[in-house]
């Protein structure tokens, strides 16, 4: 029997065509911009240990975002009013890195702890709604950092300076088929490399060692935890405000090494889609860093159709859409995958409840 | 319980002793971001290079404050528009906190309320405005529904939390208002995005110069949205279901059919908002149309405990600060944002209240336990963040 009728009448269906194109458009965009994808990925996925770290003790953190807000101002405002002391130093060897960038860090991950401790408090201690504890952060830090860059705007000040991304040997990148890959996780800057590891460290953290076990533990039966001798307070309280180094982490990422400025608002929502990003890793680091990837695909994808459409009748269809409406792709996807993977994914059982403990007999 | 469930049930104390008990922690509460507001002023002073240091900067500024929200007839008609989308917003977040949801999505209704308002308005620009008016509100209303529809949907079919949800809602509000206004809506061959006038369907003004239809609308919401939750059947289960979704469910409540209508309704109340800006004020929309709506309804429903009535007065604080900051630019040169830190300022401490009434000997309100900022949320089950 001969197939070929069928397979052309096939092909001219514009949905098969389309699917075709689709593919097509993929492997031509994805290869070359793999390191974007990788640098996009960084900071949801930071973000997203964050939430990991925070809900695996019992803690929902909603704040995420303006903990990463206000480290990004922060990083930021530093470098400004440091760089002159050290003389605008020249970018160091490796990353470009200089000891105001490393001091931009610093500065930036401890406000994000200081601001996790907050929450900690509000939430813990003062047993507040940790929904509305996260979101006066969200909002406080909007506010803060729109004020605070306002005024500090009036005097145009220099610039804080940024990481470099790490340039690997051109026989790596560019070896067939496979070259992309090594870019995709080498060509990054160091907040971006060092996330992987991260990442890493954190899946063995949570699932190999005594303080892993103990802080899930807490998360699941804060009652029967603190009964075997684990103090419930005293561990949500690390947790929370281990997480805000790493939203710390993806702030400075923002205006110190994706880009050297800072901008109102320029967390555009990260914060949020990194916690879709742990739900949909299950709570678990490599799961989010993985989940963060796809995430970042779609954020590189939905500013690609922009700049270099697809041809095709999928670029028809594409230009048909306006432009700015792809803007909304990772936003929309975030949705879908809520709605979708939520029933099937199991978070802590006592997240987002606060502990009291019994009274003393 | 609610502070306007009290009011229904609790007839034992006075008046007046009720009145204070509920109104002393807000009060404490204003007049102390007011003092910390002034410390920002001052420190902020020391960060801007070159600037000479006035210890009177903060007096200055609230003055102008003050004198832009209330200093003149214009000054209170502006304070009216600026709080008129504030109630619509504040009771959209208060009516689903009553339900145990937190709506953080206002500010898309509210984008989405005014893209139906002006679609519709200049499709019926031409109509009388008995009968223009009417439709493009009620378009804006429809398309705030809807956008409070979908997350409440997902909510009770797949358990995706609210505050997510509504939070992508509201950015993918932004492109489709930026993609709509640049694309189909935009005035052909106009230089800038921009829509066409929505003519007879704008709202009239009733107190001159600026005041519009919006502003009697708005209290009629509020005591319509008071009525709805304590005289209604409806209202009850709302009420039930946010203080234990678990027995409401046993009493033969169906909470997953409140929690979608009440998001609806709330993106209802959320569009209202965006209607009455679009129709009473802005009259045509730009691509750069934009709001502090959504995040200040949030900040009024709190500091109003979600009571209907006192989201007014709420309102009008929040709207009188924004009407006031512009001349507060102006006069003492302190960027408009002060407004959000101020209102960041009183949330916390609305958090901190336990905190507040030990040290300021305030007493708890009678038969009210819990922190006044909390809504009667309950987890509810399969809500995950």
């Amino acid at each position: 029997m001969d197939i070929t009728p069928i397979a052309n009448a096939l092909y001219g269906l514009p949905l098969i065509g389309i699917l075709f194109q689709a593919v097509g458009f993929l492997v031509a965009v994805i290869p070359p911009n793999s390191p974007n994808i990788m640098n996009a990925a960084a900071p949801l996925a930071l973000a997203a240990l964050c939430g990991v770290f925070c809900e695996r003790s019992g803690i929902v953190n909603i704040g995420i975002e303006g903990t990463m807000l206000a480290s990004a101002f922060t990083a930021w405002v530093v470098g400004v009013a440091i760089n002159p002391m050290f003389g605008s130093p020249t970018p160091g060897p490796v990353f470009g890195a200089t000891l105001p960038l490393v001091i931009c860090v610093v500065a930036a991950v401890v406000v994000a702890m200081l601001i996790s401790a907050l929450h900690a408090y509000l939430t813990i201690s003062l047993r507040a709604d940790q929904i509305i504890s996260g979101t006066i952060i969200n909002i406080a830090a909007f506010g803060v950092t729109a004020y605070l860059d306002q005024l500090i705007s009036k005097s145009s000040p220099a610039g804080a300076g940024n990481f470099a991304a790490y340039v690997p040997p051109t026989w790596l990148t560019e070896l067939p088929v496979v070259g992309w890959i090594f870019a995709m996780f080498l060509n990054l800057g160091p907040i971006a490399m060092s996330t992987i590891v991260i990442m890493l460290g954190a899946q063995i953290w949570l699932f190999r060692s005594r303080w892993g076990l103990r802080t899930r533990a807490v998360g699941e039966h804060p009652r029967a935890a603190e009964t075997v001798g684990i103090d419930v307070i005293r561990l949500r309280y690390h947790n929370v405000i281990i997480g805000g180094i790493f939203a710390g982490l993806a702030g400075a990422w923002l205006s110190i090494e994706a880009t050297n400025s800072f901008q109102i608002g320029m967390t555009t929502g990260r914060g949020f889609i990194a916690l879709a990003a742990m739900i949909m890793g299950r709570w678990t680091p490599l799961g989010a860093l993985g989940a963060s990837i796809v995430f970042a695909l779609f954020i590189q994808i939905s500013q690609l159709i922009k700049i270099a459409p697809p041809g095709g009748d999928l670029g028809a269809i594409m230009g048909s859409v306006p432009s700015q409406a792809w803007d909304a792709l990772p936003y929309l996807l975030t949705m879908v995958i809520l709605a979708g993977v939520v029933g099937r994914s199991i978070p802590p059982a006592a997240d987002g409840q606060p502990y009291e403990r019994e009274a003393a007999a | 319980m609610s502070g306007a469930a009290r009011t229904a049930t609790g007839r034992s104390r006075g008046g007046w002793a009720r009145f204070w008990g509920a109104a002393a922690l807000p009060l404490a509460v204003v007049v102390l971001s007011v003092a910390v507001g002034a410390a920002i002023i001052l420190v902020s002073e020391l960060l801007v290079p070159g600037h000479e240091f006035n210890p009177w900067l903060p007096l200055i500024a609230y003055e102008a404050l003050i004198e832009g929200a209330i200093g003149s007839p214009n000054a209170i008609v502006s304070t009216l528009v600026n709080t008129t989308p504030l109630v619509f917003g504040g009771l959209a977040v208060g009516f689903a906190f009553k339900a145990g949801l937190f709506n953080i999505g206002v500010q898309g209704q509210f984008l989405m309320g005014a893209l139906g308002a002006v679609i519709v308005g200049v499709w019926v620009s031409a109509l009388p405005p008995i009968v223009a008016i009417p439709l493009a509100t009620l378009a804006g209303i429809a398309a705030g529904a809807a956008w409070g529809f979908i997350p409440g949907f997902l909510k009770a079919v797949s358990g995706a939390h609210e505050v997510v949800s509504t939070i992508m809602m509201n950015y993918i509000a932004v492109a489709i208002l930026a993609a709509a206004v640049s694309g189909p809506l935009k005035v052909p061959k106009s230089p800038s995005p921009v829509t066409y006038d929505v003519g007879n369907a704008a709202f009239p003004i009733i107190i001159p110069p600026i005041g519009h239809l919006g502003i009697p609308l708005a209290v009629l919401a509020a005591f319509f949205v008071y009525w709805l939750l304590l005289r209604t059947t409806w209202g009850f289960q709302v009420r039930t279901v946010g203080a234990n979704s678990d027995a409401a469910r046993y009493a033969g409540m169906r909470p997953r059919l409140v929690t979608i209508a009440t998001m609806s309704f709330s993106g209802a109340l959320g569009g209202m908002a965006g209607s009455c800006v679009l129709l009473g004020v802005t009259h045509t929309m730009t691509s750069s149309f934009g709001t502090t709506v959504g995040f200040d309804s949030i900040a009024v429903a709190l500091l109003a405990r979600s009571n209907p009535l006192l989201t007014l007065l709420s309102a009008l604080l929040f709207g009188s600060m924004r009407a006031g900051a512009g001349l507060m630019q102006i006069r003492a040169e302190i960027p408009v944002e002060l407004v959000d830190v101020l209102q960041a300022v009183i949330l916390l401490f609305l958090v901190l209240a336990p905190v507040l009434r030990r040290l300021l000997r305030i007493r708890p309100p009678a038969g009210a336990a819990e922190a006044s900022a909390t809504p009667n949320a309950t987890p509810q089950p399969g809500a995950v963040i």
